[in-house]
């Protein structure tokens, strides 16, 4: 045992030694950037990308960017990261909650690089993780959702039952119920991130099921292309604008705005300032921005939906705010009660009226 | 003119040259992509093929070769038995997954029990996992003359659902606060498929990967069996007449395939990937078929064509990173690698000739 420690720490110091050597003769800061899908997937991946190439700009000749796309989550990841250290990179920016513990295991060998996590929930010393509130742009979508639909019926694309789209649903579904008591959502899981074959056959299922505004929260834009081609559907932007289906199918979205924080990360490397942290921004801060309303939208509803979105930015209003109750009937938050930031990184229960069970 | 014309007997140097051949032009023509895309094609070459092997990392690299090429020799293996006999397993990928479930299910039923029995007992459930996964195709082969191509892959797609359900219920970490995913048996030493010796890559699936290699050799060309599997598929009727029994042999086959994929699944699940997720599974099982193939189905030109994949993923990723070349001119190079072969096999069976003969 002792034995192997010693020898794990001789490669790491070689490897140091090596990276050190390079890291002096370069001037420039090297940050790397870990992609699961490809830069053109048109949703999660684009606007990592969108931020990694705002750093450039921001910082001209005095940064290096490198990326690698379509890396698997696993012993995948892992390399790539210790290819981007060996390399001597000293911020690396890993954009998926599968790389959660590879992240934490090249951290270890490499303490003197920074490693930022996005949507996990482990930390290091040289580990800081970050996330957004999408439920926040939820609010704004389930609002918009339940004043368009027709049929009453909403379809949703989940990806994976995980906190992070159970948020959304109950988000989606509090405020879109607000507006329109008889609504009522309809979803189906995709079980991926970004499969457009996958992702147009739920939607297809959702439209056939009699869905007249489909939410998704997988990545591609072929929700969207279904949509267009059933006619009077609508739908929203995920991660990226895809404006391209605007002003119809596409009536808004949620952008996922990762260029101010990259920025400011890789300032805070460059001043030696940087410290683990954990964020986890919302619409206030600019992490998550509301795209365009189009003209398909009415005016008041557009309205009502922007004036959502400013009481939200400025923190006057929770998303999840009670009275609220949870499926099974249970109470959840009093009257007046904000959902703390535990229960909502955790939650793994769907709020009353929804119908379905979580896929276990 | 030119035309081709049918050999009486396979070339026998052919056969051999065709795998090297196969590469050579992938090289051409991979670094004319290259080219195209604005990069110097001989860098490229040189990142994805030699840099890897001799370049300034390669301490770190060559391990990273042996932990990437194991699972893709051990699963490869399996397969070329049967396809030597003409039976077609395309569902590797599906009984990998299966091997990893039941592997992984058996160290977490031990947990946090240490004992020295646990690793032992989580190869046995690794293949018993592959193998009963394989028998489903294998046994409706035999008893109602199934599709076994059909059947096998479609039970990959039932095997991934099987993954998304085991991540998010049945093995989910019950500390991991909600998030899909198991204890992550890297932490878990009785189970913890480690480095036999640190720092080179050399765990037990590399091990039983080569020992497979020479088990299969020895098959193939001193036992009665390895006779029978080759004459099944160089001359069927032969073949039943000398005594092979079909369904014995279709058994047979497929049963050692889905064993092999199992225990690849097991290894990489208790070792490099750690934990079960949603996407554990990374396209192995038909990776491994074009490994087969491009290793002549022989096991030595298995074992060598895995490295050589290996060496494509490694030094395709160190390429994206250090080069900016996109993820997919990496797979259309690899790509290539499988086009080229089949093109070039053509001359293991047919001469190339000049001029005008009798009309063949």
């Amino acid at each position: 045992m002792l034995k192997r420690t010693f020898l794990t720490t001789a490669a790491v110091a070689l490897a140091m030694a090596a990276t050190g050597g390079a890291a002096l003769a370069q001037e420039k800061t090297k940050v790397g950037f870990v992609y699961v899908g490809p830069i053109g997937d048109g949703g999660w991946t684009h606007e990592h990308d969108v931020g990694r190439r705002a750093v450039e700009e921001e910082f001209g000749d005095k940064v290096e960017t490198v990326y690698v796309e379509n890396v698997p989550e696993g012993p995948d990841a892992e390399r790539v990261m210790t290819q981007m250290a060996l390399d001597g990179a000293d911020l690396i920016f890993t954009t998926s909650f599968g790389y959660m513990d590879p992240t934490i295991n090249v951290a270890k060998k490499f303490p003197d690089v920074k490693f930022e996590h996005a949507t996990g929930y482990k930390t290091a010393e040289n580990v800081g993780t970050y996330s957004a509130r999408f439920y926040e742009g939820r609010a704004v979508q389930g609002l918009i959702a339940g004043e368009m639909t027709e049929s009453n019926i909403i379809g949703y694309i989940g990806s994976y039952p995980i906190p992070e789209v159970i948020r959304g649903i109950n988000s989606a579904y509090i405020h879109a119920k607000k507006v329109n008591p008889d609504v009522e959502f309809k979803i189906v899981w995709a079980f991926t991130w970004f499969d457009p074959a996958k992702e147009a056959d739920a939607a297809k299922v959702l439209i056939e099921q009699g869905a007249d505004v489909i939410l998704q929260h997988t990545d591609s834009t072929a929700p969207q292309a279904a949509a267009e081609a059933a006619g009077n559907v609508y739908t929203f932007g995920q991660a990226s604008d895809m404006a391209e289906f605007a002003p119809k199918p596409r009536i808004s979205s949620i952008i996922d705005n990762w260029a101010p924080y990259y920025i400011e990360q890789v300032k805070a490397v460059m001043d030696g300032t940087w410290k683990s942290e954990q964020t986890w921004d919302g619409i206030g801060p600019g992490m998550v921005g509301i795209g365009e309303i189009t003209d398909a939208v009415p005016a008041e509803v557009k309205e009502e939906a922007l004036a959502l979105k400013d009481r939200i930015a400025s923190g006057e209003y929770h998303p999840f705010t009670g009275p609220l109750k949870k499926q099974d009937g249970s109470d959840w938050l009093a009257e007046g009660e904000t959902a703390d930031d535990g229960t909502l990184l955790g939650m793994n229960f769907f709020v009353e009226g929804i119908e379905g069970e979580i896929p276990q | 003119m030119l035309r081709l014309e049918k050999r009486r007997q396979p070339s026998r140097i052919w056969a051999w040259a065709t795998p090297l051949a196969a590469v050579l032009a992938t090289i051409l023509f991979g670094g004319l992509l290259f080219m195209a895309l604005g990069k110097d094609p001989v860098v490229a070459i040189r990142t994805i093929f030699y840099d890897p092997l001799f370049g300034q990392h390669a301490f770190f690299y060559r391990p990273q070769l042996l932990v990437k090429a194991a699972p893709l020799i051990l699963i490869a293996i399996g397969l070329s038995l049967g396809f030597r006999a003409g039976i077609w397993n395309i569902g590797a990928e599906g009984q990998y997954i299966v091997g990893a479930l039941a592997g992984a299910g058996c160290a977490l039923a031990f947990y946090p029990m240490e004992a020295w029995f646990i690793f032992p007992l989580m190869i046995l459930s690794g293949a018993l996992g592959g193998f009963l996964w394989a028998m489903i195709p294998a046994l409706l082969k035999v008893r109602f003359g199934t599709n076994e191509i059909l059947v096998s892959l479609m039970l990959v797609y039932v095997a991934e659902q099987l993954l998304a359900s085991m991540s998010l219920g049945l093995l989910k970490n019950p500390e991991g606060f909600g998030f899909p995913g198991s204890r992550n048996l890297q932490q878990y030493e009785s189970a913890h498929n480690a480095e036999l010796i640190a720092g080179t890559g050399m765990h037990w699936g590399v091990a039983f990967a080569f020992i497979m290699v020479i088990f299969a050799y020895v098959l193939l060309n001193r036992h009665i069996l390895g006779y029978h599997i080759r004459l099944t598929g160089e001359a069927p009727r032969a073949a039943r007449f000398a005594g092979v029994v079909p369904a014995r042999l279709v058994i047979f086959c497929l049963g050692m395939g889905g064993a092999l994929a199992g225990l690849a699944g097991m290894f990489e699940v208790a070792g490099p990937a750690g934990q079960v997720s949603i996407d554990f599974n990374v396209g192995y099982g038909f990776t491994a078929i074009i490994v087969a193939f491009l290793g002549r189905l022989h096991p030595v030109g298995i074992l060598l064509a895995g490295l050589l994949m290996a060496l494509t993923y490694i030094g395709g990723e160190i390429a994206q990173s250090n080069l900016g070349l996109p993820a997919a001119a990496i797979q259309v190079f690899q790509g290539m690698l499988l086009f080229f072969l089949l093109a070039v096999d053509v001359f293991t069976n047919y001469r190339l000739r000049f001029g005008r003969g009798v009309a063949a």
